[in-house]
């Protein structure tokens, strides 16, 4: 075992307790990071918008836009990196964890937080805690983008009709001078309530590796 | 009650007399008939006979709808009591009316006359519960289930047959059962038609407990496919009952698990087969659109048949059979013969459901097959259930290892539970030979009896065990516009992640799946047309209806904000500028309002309905766009886990409510815009008025965005008074429409939530050009031109208390007189 070896694993140990991956699991997701970054020790946006499995997918600004947001890192900052480490990405994608049997009720109410949090922040573009309309406009808008100008008309109608029912649900004695001014983490909270977020927000992250045939072709 | 009660069972009585009385009598009235002769068979006529008792010749279809008859009128007293059915499951009051029926009957005959015998159950009562099952098949639970299920229907299955046998003929060697003719052989061949869980039972059973979604597909996808499991053990016990045990070697086992294979998978791309043809063959039943529907029912009964004829798993056959079309069935057939083929499964499932059920009960009744053996009766039932809850323990144990979401115990043991045998079983049972097997009728009395323990009281039982043991049950809510919207977000961001990190997994074969079915299976199986809807009216209607929606929502919210709606005095000024024109609606608005106030903010299912509505907006017009657009509204915004909710269930078809309710809103619309348009032909013109977009440049955002927080009631008014004008008269016909639509209007309005959004002006509106406007509006809206780029103050404060909102629900407007009398 080399040196770097060893830094390496230490590494590893390291963001095990941070974001409860699994050794193997980490290592499948830096093989996958240092080929999406073409080796580099940091991401940047272009990287990711290459992928071309990601070309049609609606909501794609919106994802890698999630992967650049501090937001994401647990430490509460505002703004957005111009590239991210290995260790920023593992945060990211740390939210996609999936529960496991034995995860804890707290656990679980931990983890459904975060992720309601990460799908918060995403529409949250300007990061004042609330999604406005006009947010939440841009992000209907998005995932019918496809659908060309009429998705957009009929974006903004589904956006508005979604933000009064937010704004009737939530607010049930709004006052009559009051305005709703947008989403906030609580109600958006509520809102996901049925959703049984934290059971259907996941990846299978494998153990296995993979993505080493890709690997392998690629570095060789 | 008890009158009633005794009224009904009076009336099935006679039901069931009469068929009696019929079938054993026809010697006895025609001996009656003095001129012609003893029966029309050997009539020798010597006269030309005015009437002629012909009961021979109309015997068997005459006693067959006549059963048909009887078993529904049970079923309808059943249903007539909520309170008796609410304890008791439909399927075990059905059966206990059959043995009602069963002991009348042989109360008068003193053996009994009918029973349920394999060949009616298996080619005329299974068939079509399977198909109905597999059309209306929630698709995409099933197929993400689709491991457990099979795991649990293949091996869970082998497992109960192996286990119930080889511990049956445990006891037996041990002297538990006395003295009874059955080689370990003749015990698996039991267990295994034993093992099955019955679809029939389980759906009659589980659809009244709620039980969720993933819970009700693993135990009830379990029942379906585990048919092809059955099938073949039963067929390899049965061939080596007859072939004996010397004559079994490792080739005969080999050969055994092949032919599960072959049974198995050729059953399954049988059915796909006859599905895809099924889904080509909608493509060009234009011109037959009126028996179009009949189609499935043919085809997938073929499918069954043919099945049967190679010998392969009917049941897998039609299943997916109905699988495979459902989808291109619905695109590609007339709206009409859509519904039409949904009420027709659900009427010959249901219907030959019951049949199943009172027949179950009548064939207990029977002297003849009651051997009664104490040791293996019990210890069948005993090691039915144990062995289940071990198999199913066992199994989602593995499968809990790398299942995601995983199974909780709790639902374990309702999975357990829920392991009712039926019809299927029986039906095995009596097929068994009696000439290879001694104990045939053991054998068949012991099913019977497992039947009911397992219908009656587990069925029975079941509902209070849910509710004790607290299992999750199906969502009741529908999903709210912002929760639809949500889970759309929720899948591609998926896809995205797993792209990103490179991961394969579920989310990326579903999306492959997706593609692959966009690209190739719905080119080659929807209507050229591009499923575009049937015809072009429809398609314009869809179009027209997606501005209604859009423009519904825009102008509720201008409406929401206008002074005339919100206070009193400006109520009375708006009065005053209609005129007379609205004088009788106008006590109508008043209503409404008070109405609306009481019942503020209660929140209504509007928001989704009136979602739903844009989503069949979009459907339209995805389909006028064509092949690429078909599946936009898949990807976007389109199922909602509502719309399969209860779409298993096979008594309840009323389930998608929301889709009728759109059609009729839509229908409404149609109809109102027709109107409109005439009236609009006729110089009765309603008054216009064209407030051009607002466009409004995005506000300069704070980091903290709280630069938008007051800028509520007050620019709303500015052009909600002037945009009103356009808003009623276009609007008009459409509201008309939603409020007799029940529940349609909005209710939630909030006119201030956007302020900025552009006033949507609809093109034929926009023809219309700018005229002057009627309703005069305050001078604030005057002041605008339009087309002026209006730049709103985002700051502004509300400065008049008198523009509060206080309402604000969507007010349903009063209707247009001109359209009065022939609208409402």
């Amino acid at each position: 075992m080399g040196a770097t070896q060893t830094h390496s694993e230490y590494q590893y140990e390291n963001m095990v307790g941070k974001t409860g991956f699994s050794t193997e699991q980490i290592k499948n997701l830096h093989m996958r990071f240092q080929q999406l970054s073409g080796n580099e020790k940091t991401l940047r946006r272009e990287h990711l918008k290459n992928i071309p499995a990601l070309a049609n997918n609606p909501i794609k600004t919106e994802i890698i836009e999630a992967f650049f947001d501090k937001r994401n890192q647990l430490d509460n900052e505002l703004g957005s990196y111009e590239e991210i480490g290995f260790e920023e990405f593992l945060m990211v994608m740390s939210h996609f964890r999936p529960l496991s049997i034995k995860t804890s009720e707290e656990e679980r109410t931990a983890m459904r937080r975060q992720k309601v949090r990460f799908l918060f922040n995403m529409h949250d573009t300007d990061g004042d805690g609330k999604i406005t309309l006009e947010e939440y406009r841009k992000a209907v808008e998005e995932l019918l983008s496809e659908s060309g100008t009429i998705g957009q008309e009929g974006a903004r109608a589904i956006a508005d009709a979604a933000m009064l029912e937010v704004a009737s649900t939530n607010v049930p004695n709004l006052g009559p001078d009051d305005f709703y001014e947008g989403i906030t983490f609580e109600h958006f909270e509520e809102i996901l309530k049925d959703l049984e977020m934290e059971s259907r927000m996941h990846v299978r992250f494998l153990d296995m590796n993979t993505a080493n045939l890709r690997c392998g072709k690629t570095s060789s | 009650m008890a009158e009633r009660w005794r009224s009904a069972l009076l009336l099935c009585l006679l039901m069931a007399a009469s068929s009696l009385a019929n079938s054993e009598t026809p010697v006895s009235s025609s001996t009656g008939n003095e001129t012609t002769g003893t029966g029309h068979e050997t009539a020798a006529i010597t006269t030309l006979p005015i009437v002629t008792w012909k009961w021979h010749h109309v015997e068997v279809p005459y006693l067959v709808a006549l059963w048909v008859l009887v078993s529904w009128l049970c079923k309808l007293v059943i249903e007539a009591n909520h309170n008796v059915t609410n304890y008791i499951p439909e399927s075990a009051l059905l059966i206990c009316f059959g043995f009602i029926l069963g002991g009348m009957i042989w109360g008068a005959d003193k053996v009994q006359t009918f029973k349920l015998t394999p060949t009616t159950f298996f080619f005329y009562l299974l068939p079509q519960i399977i198909l109905d099952t597999g059309y209306s098949m929630p698709n995409k639970l099933f197929f993400t289930n689709l491991g457990a299920i099979l795991i649990h229907a293949i091996i869970g299955t082998c497992w109960n047959a192996a286990t119930l046998g080889l511990s049956l003929w445990g006891c037996h060697q041990g002297g538990a059962m006395g003295n009874i003719e059955i080689g370990l052989l003749q015990y698996l061949l039991y267990g295994s038609l034993m093992a099955a869980v019955d679809p029939v039972a389980v759906i009659a059973v589980f659809e009244q407990v709620h039980v969720n979604e993933v819970l009700f597909i693993l135990v009830f996808g379990e029942s379906l496919l585990n048919d092809g499991v059955t099938v073949v053990l039963f067929n390899v016990f049965d061939a080596f009952v007859s072939l004996g045990g010397g004559a079994i070697d490792a080739k005969e086992i080999v050969k055994g698990i092949v032919s599960f294979f072959v049974v198995a998978f050729g059953g399954s791309l049988l059915g796909t087969v006859f599905g895809l043809l099924i889904s080509l063959l909608s493509r060009c039943t234009k011109n037959i659109q009126i028996i179009e529907p009949g189609f499935i029912f043919v085809l997938g009964y073929l499918a069954y048949l043919t099945a049967e004829m190679l010998s392969l798993s009917s049941i897998l056959s039609i299943v997916f059979c109905g699988v495979c079309c459902q989808k291109y069935m619905n695109s590609n057939m007339d709206e009409n013969s859509i519904q039409t083929v949904r009420y027709a499964m659900k009427v010959f499932a249901n219907g030959s459901e019951t049949i199943i059920f009172v027949f179950l009960g009548i064939s207990a009744i029977d002297k003849t097959i009651w051997v009664w053996n104490t040791g293996f009766i019990l210890l069948t039932l005993f090691f039915i259930l144990i062995y289940r809850f071990i198999g199913v323990f066992i199994l989602t144990w593995f499968l809990n290892r790398s299942r995601l979401v995983p199974i909780s115990f709790v639902e374990q043991i309702i999975m357990g539970y829920g392991g009712l045998r039926g019809a299927v079983a029986y039906g095995l049972a009596v097929n068994l030979n009696e000439t290879k097997i001694k104990e045939k009728n053991l054998m068949v009395c012991t099913t019977l009896i497992v039947v009911y323990f397992t219908v009656i009281l587990q069925g029975v039982t079941m509902k209070p065990l849910v509710q004790w043991l607290n299992v999750k049950r199906a969502a009741t809510v529908d999903l709210t516009l912002v929760e639809k919207v949500q889970n759309k977000v929720f899948e591609h961001m998926l896809v995205a992640i797993e792209d990103i990190s490179g991961q394969i997994g579920d989310n990326y074969w579903r999306n492959k799946w997706r593609n692959f079915e966009e690209k190739w299976m719905s080119r080659l199986l929807l209507k050229p047309s591009a499923r575009k809807k049937q015809d072009r009216l429809f398609n314009v209607f869809h179009q027209l209806n997606l501005q209604d929606a859009m423009e519904y929502v825009k102008e509720g919210e201008h409406r929401g904000s206008l002074e005339f709606i919100r206070n009193e005095s400006a109520f009375v000024d708006f009065k005053k500028k209609f005129g007379e024109d609205y004088e009788e609606a106008m006590p109508d608005i008043m209503a409404v309002m008070a109405d609306d106030q009481g019942s503020a903010m209660r929140r209504d299912p509007v928001p989704s309905v009136s979602l739903e509505m844009h989503e069949q907006n979009m459907r339209g017009l995805r389909e006028a766009e064509g092949i690429n657009s078909h599946y936009l509204l898949d990807q976007h915004l389109y199922k909602s886990r509502k719309q399969h909710r209860y779409r298993f269930s096979r008594s309840h078809l009323d389930i998608n409510q929301d889709e009728n309710e759109v059609q009729e809103i839509f229908q409404r619309t149609m109809r109102s815009r027709l109107e409109s348009f005439k009236s609009g032909k006729m110089g009765v013109a309603p008054p216009k008025t064209i407030t051009k977009h607002t466009k409004r440049e995005p506000q300069p955002k704070m980091p903290n965005g709280r630069n938008k927080p007051y800028h509520s009631g007050d620019e709303d008014f500015e052009f909600s008074e002037g945009d009103s004008a356009s808003g009623y008269d276009t609007s008009f016909p459409m509201r008309v429409g939603y409020r007799a639509g029940a529940g349609i209007e909005n209710p939630a309005f909030m006119p201030d939530l956007d302020p900025s959004s552009p006033l949507h002006i609809p093109p034929w509106l926009a023809d219309a050009g700018l005229e002057v406007n009627p309703v005069a509006p305050s001078e604030r809206a005057q002041v605008r031109t339009p087309g002026h780029l209006h730049r709103l103050a985002s700051l502004r404060t509300s400065a008049q208390p008198g523009d509060t909102v206080r309402d604000r629900n969507l007010l349903t407007p009063p209707p247009p007189p001109h359209r009065d009398d022939d609208h409402l």
